[in-house]
């Protein structure tokens, strides 16, 4: 039976697999073009384990950004991973221990993507450890290659909206309405023109939860 | 030599990114209200246009190369998932034609 699971969640986790190994080896070039090696691809692919955080910490790596203000960004880049526990909180209410909370410390966009559909602790559990190995594994061989290849990496970054586009596609094509994306767009965009792009997140997340709230038994979401 | 800066920096960033992961599950014991639960199924959808905007929002379309490269790239996307829905496929592709255009076009 744990064979089948494993064999299952290996299955599952590809297309999470291809798009961590992408992303991943581009943070690990990343971290080397700015002098920082596979140890610290390792340590926050540990540490943290959020590609967008490990993106912004290679900024304030190099822009010597001071640890009050380190603190508030990752509170902002970080905030939507509230919203994973809050659905996950009841669906996970019945499993207890250690596997538990690995499972809430790897709870990513990707794997959120995937065990929110699942009911099975074995599964949730494999898919959450394939998926950060996929990811520390991308960041050590990214780090490794960009130290020993001459390699022009800029741009590769790029690879993580890629990622966040191609999930909005996917959930666009796999919902009958879209009151809920239109409305995670409209709220972003117009708090982006409004509040700048340093300060738009924590507006945009209000933005949004006050309007679904509003949207609340009104429309069928 | 250790970047002690760094260290601070990545141990922070992770401190604060698990204690958010924690934080719903530690706040609803035994009972989730109403809403949370309401949350929990809307989100998603939202969060993910949010992260897309997000990643795009140092783009500047009255100075440099006025977002061209951003928007081709993304629409490179969003096209080749509509038309395939290979995860990888849209990435890579999209990724590679953005390094392309910034590096080769738009310089």
């Amino acid at each position: 039976m744990r064979a089948g699971v494993i064999r299952r969640a290996i299955h599952d986790t590809v297309p999470v697999m291809t798009g961590y190994v992408v992303l991943g080896m581009g943070f690990g070039i990343l971290l080397s073009t700015k002098g920082y090696g596979a140890m610290w691809a390792l340590f926050t692919g540990l540490a943290i384990y959020s590609g967008t955080m490990q993106f912004v910490c290679v900024d304030m790596f190099t822009a010597g950004t001071g640890l009050l203000s380190c603190a508030g960004t990752a509170l902002m880049v970080s905030a939507r991973h509230i919203f994973y526990g809050v659905s996950m909180s009841e669906r996970w209410k019945d499993i207890h221990g250690l596997r538990k909370a690995y499972m809430i410390y790897a709870l990513t966009d990707e794997t959120y993507s995937l065990v929110c559909e699942s009911d099975d602790e074995d599964y949730c559990f494999w898919v959450s450890l394939l998926d950060q190995s996929y990811w520390v594994a991308g960041g050590v061989t990214g780090s490794l290659l960009g130290e020993i290849l001459p390699f022009d990496s800029r741009g590769i970054d790029f690879a993580l909206t890629a990622l966040f586009v191609s999930i909005c596609v996917e959930q666009w094509m796999n919902s009958e309405n879209h009151y809920l994306a239109m409305t995670g767009l409209a709220a972003s965009v117009l708090c982006l023109a409004v509040f700048g792009a340093d300060g738009f997140l924590i507006p945009a997340m209000i933005a949004i939860t006050v309007t679904l709230f509003i949207l609340r038994g009104k429309i069928d979401v | 030599m250790f970047d002690v800066h760094a260290g601070y920096i990545v141990m922070i960033s992770g401190a604060v990114t698990v204690m958010l992961r924690v934080l719903p599950f530690a706040a609803f014991g035994k009972r989730r209200p109403d809403f949370v639960l309401y949350l929990g199924r809307v989100l998603p959808p939202a969060v993910m246009m949010m992260l897309a905007v997000y990643c795009l929002r140092g783009v500047n379309i009255l100075a440099g190369s006025h977002g061209i490269p951003e928007a081709v790239a993304c629409v490179m996307v969003v096209a080749l998932h509509v038309w395939k829905r290979n995860t990888l496929l849209s990435i890579t592709a999209g990724t590679v034609a953005y390094m392309f255009m910034i590096q080769a076009v738009f310089v």
